[in-house]
């Protein structure tokens, strides 16, 4: 009786958590929200500059990381998918390349962040300052936007990194993969975030 | 007493020998009610510096002309006090402290959703508190921008306002995840037969008030980082020279801070609804208007951010929209101010302090709300904003009215909280020291407001002397009134006499266990079976 109990308040604590990391969730699309809203307006207000400046970006970059995400996506489903069949060794290496997509993400986009400062299009750089106004505005969402979805995916590098490690201890496995699941979903966040931003920085041109 | 008892069920949370003793049995702690009174330790110690700012400041105008403060040293002060009231006092105030400490007992639960996480949102809080004090002695020292940030001024000054908005970026995120536990603790965590309507109507503020933190948070938490980003790396999205517009910062400050305006209020409002009935003896009348009011009050307040703007620039279709929303909202604030007055109605009153101080709500939170709807109306804002009216309306509405919920409130839990008594005459001398000195010193300001006197101004002219007098000698009036509650209050804590586990003849479940509370707040999960609120011969019909 007293382990049916048990049970039953296991039960509750994993949807209470998945009901806790959707929430979080919704807090997460009201903070990039407000950053699409501010580019909805000032591409309103500059249209014809922010397509200037648009020029400047390298679509094949953006879809080969496009498809980098999307495929860690995929892996991260993957390996939640296999600890509920209870396949650790398996969960461990779908994780394992989500976590290394990730991180050439991460290193790809600082590729390319480095070549606009080589081209110095960096913000307070003498070359954007002769641009004009809309095309400092462009440059400038870039960054805070891809630059706070990079600290995104950064963050969810490290808590994949937990998973691993607790996956590997045992911590997670075929009964309790709340956690990992959890973890899932903020991976997806992030990838989806990065579905917008890639058409709206890469391919209204 | 029960609480001496060897059952472990009936170990009170403050037990020593239970829980350990020293101080990290306490700031490891994650019982919901430890981490409740810990808020309240790093609140109230900021709401005492606070006082005395806000007291210095008024000092400080005591004669027109004489500048007894540097221009520079009253922008200082007027900051830091609001940063302080605002982030580190009135929003966590009631929620983080109260809430923490009630709503898993309300609900017949053990504890919230997430305790570690609570744990967790305590010291991001802490660390954000002192991140804000850090800020006051290092870089440029303390910001003069006022609460609110605005820019360009936020980007252009030299003080300190980068660490300032970081604190505050941290004490927001800390509010979000308190909102996230509460809303998850209430979906999952009721006693068995606790349908959503026979909630507790605490709970329910909780409940809308955890929402409007989860969803309007964010806003200033990207709002705040957009400043840090303007002033360390330059990219400064509101620049007009690089096609920005300083009214969006505006907007996005106020799609916050205006919901956050009901992150302070509506829990305010949730304490005297819990404690209207247990004082008249009678049922809640209208039980679930008042729940749909909260609800309804977070959804119309996310809506109206744009009033704080009528002079700031906006088109005539977005003002009048705006004024009409402002309206709306005044809909389910009034009825729940009808359903308190309704339910008193007949009742078999008893004039204790927990509800004297809800009468000082009710009163002090009326005439803020009325002013503002003289605010929300768009002719009449152009003459009074900026002035001292604003001043005098917002804290009538968060002084008056979220303050004086919370010291209702812990007057009613007090018993509850810590098993003992305070003087309630005392209490009851300090309450009307207070009221007194409350409208001595914030009444004037509608006057004086309304002649033209500009808030945030260091100085005036010798029109507004009288006035600036009046409100002055308030503010020696309301401040020995809090010292006299406060003392009353600690003097209780070490040496007041024991009380029952129900003194007030409450009938929710808080007063059903025993007092200070069990560590696992109950031995058993209680079962429920009716509404709350059910007294006497009722409670046995049904």
């Amino acid at each position: 009786m007293n382990d049916m109990a048990a049970d039953v308040r296991e039960q509750a604590d994993t949807t209470g958590g998945k009901l806790g990391m959707w929430l979080f969730i919704f807090s997460e699309i009201m903070f990039f929200g407000m950053l699409f809203l501010l580019y909805a307006v000032y591409r309103t207000r500059h249209a014809a500059a922010f397509h200037a400046a648009a020029q400047n970006m390298d679509t094949a970059i953006g879809t080969l990381n496009t498809a980098i995400l999307l495929t860690s996506s995929l892996f991260m489903a993957l390996s939640v998918h296999a600890t509920q069949e209870g396949r650790k060794r398996l969960t461990e290496i779908f994780l394992s390349i989500t976590i290394v997509l990730g991180i050439s993400f991460l290193v790809i986009k600082s590729f390319e962040w480095l070549a606009h400062f080589h081209h110095g299009l960096y913000p307070g750089s003498v070359v954007l300052s002769r641009l004009g106004k809309g095309e400092i505005m462009f440059f400038g969402l870039y960054y805070v936007m891809t630059g706070l979805h990079g600290v995104h995916v950064f963050i969810g590098v490290a808590v994949l990194t937990i998973m691993l490690v607790l996956i590997h201890t045992g911590k997670i496995d075929k009964t309790k993969f709340a956690a990992l699941e959890n973890a899932g979903l903020y991976w997806h966040l992030v990838d989806i975030i990065w579905i917008f931003l890639f058409p709206l920085f890469y391919l209204i041109k | 007493m029960e609480h001496n008892t060897k059952d472990t069920g009936s170990v009170s949370y403050l037990d020593k020998t239970a829980n350990g003793r020293g101080i990290l049995a306490w700031i490891l702690s994650t019982d919901h009610k430890r981490i409740g009174l810990l808020y309240a330790m790093v609140m109230f110690s900021f709401f005492a510096v606070a006082v005395s700012i806000g007291f210095t400041m008024r000092l400080a105008l005591i004669e027109p002309g004489h500048k007894i403060l540097s221009a520079r040293t009253y922008d200082a002060l007027f900051t830091i006090h609001g940063v302080i009231m605002i982030f580190i006092f009135i929003i966590p105030s009631i929620p983080a402290f109260l809430g923490n400490f009630f709503l898993p007992i309300l609900i017949g639960a053990k504890d919230v959703a997430f305790p570690r996480l609570n744990l967790l949102s305590w010291y991001i809080f802490v660390i954000g508190a002192v991140l804000a004090v850090v800020s006051l002695f290092t870089g440029g020292g303390p910001i003069d921008t006022g609460w609110t940030f605005y820019v360009p001024y936020s980007i252009q000054t030299g003080t300190n306002v980068t660490l300032a908005a970081f604190s505050v970026f941290l004490i927001g995120f800390s509010s979000m995840l308190t909102g996230i536990n509460f809303i998850t603790t209430i979906h999952r965590y009721r006693a068995p037969g606790m349908k959503w309507f026979r909630m507790p109507l605490f709970a329910w503020s909780l409940y809308a008030t955890g929402w409007v933190q989860i969803l309007a948070t964010p806003v200033i938490a990207i709002t705040l980082l957009l400043i840090i980003a303007g002033r360390m790396f330059g990219i400064y999205l509101f620049d007009p020279a690089s096609g920005g517009d300083p009214l969006l910062y505006q907007h996005l400050f106020w799609m916050y801070s205006h919901p956050a305006v009901y992150i302070m209020i509506l829990p305010a409002m949730g304490v005297v609804t819990e404690i209207i009935p247990t004082f008249s003896k009678k049922p809640i009348f209208g039980y679930t208007a008042i729940a749909m009011s909260s609800l309804a009050i977070a959804f119309f307040g996310s809506l109206v951010w744009g009033h704080h703007m009528f002079t700031s620039g906006m088109s005539q279709t977005a003002k009048w929209l705006f004024s009409l929303l402002t309206f709306i909202v005044a809909v389910p604030s009034g009825v729940k101010v009808f359903n308190w007055v309704a339910s008193l109605y007949g009742g078999s009153i008893e004039l204790e302090p927990p509800l004297l101080f809800t009468f000082a709500f009710i009163f002090l939170f009326s005439i803020g709300g009325f002013t503002g709807l003289i605010q929300g109306a768009l002719a009449v804002d152009v003459q009074v904003h900026d002035t001292y009216f604003i001043v005098g309306h917002l804290h009538y509405v968060m002084f008056g009215g979220t303050a004086f919920a919370l010291f209702a409130g812990i007057h009613y839990w007090f018993p509850k909280m810590f098993g003992k008594m305070y003087n309630k005459n005392v209490a009851r001398l300090a309450l009307l020291v207070m009221f007194i000195g409350f409208n001595t010193l914030y009444f004037p300001m509608f006057v004086l407001g309304w002649e033209g006197m500009p808030r945030r101004s260091y100085d005036y002219l010798p029109q507004f002397h009288t006035g600036q007098l009046i409100s002055i000698v308030g503010s020696w009036i309301l401040v020995p009134g809090l010292i006299i509650m406060f003392t009353n209050l600690i003097y209780a804590l070490f040496k007041g006499e024991k009380t029952p586990a129900n003194p007030w003849g409450g009938v929710t479940l808080e007063w059903k266990i025993s007092s200070p509370p069990p560590r696992e707040n109950f031995e058993e999960i209680p079962v429920i079976t009716s509404r709350p609120y059910v007294f006497g011969a009722e409670a046995e019909h049904e």
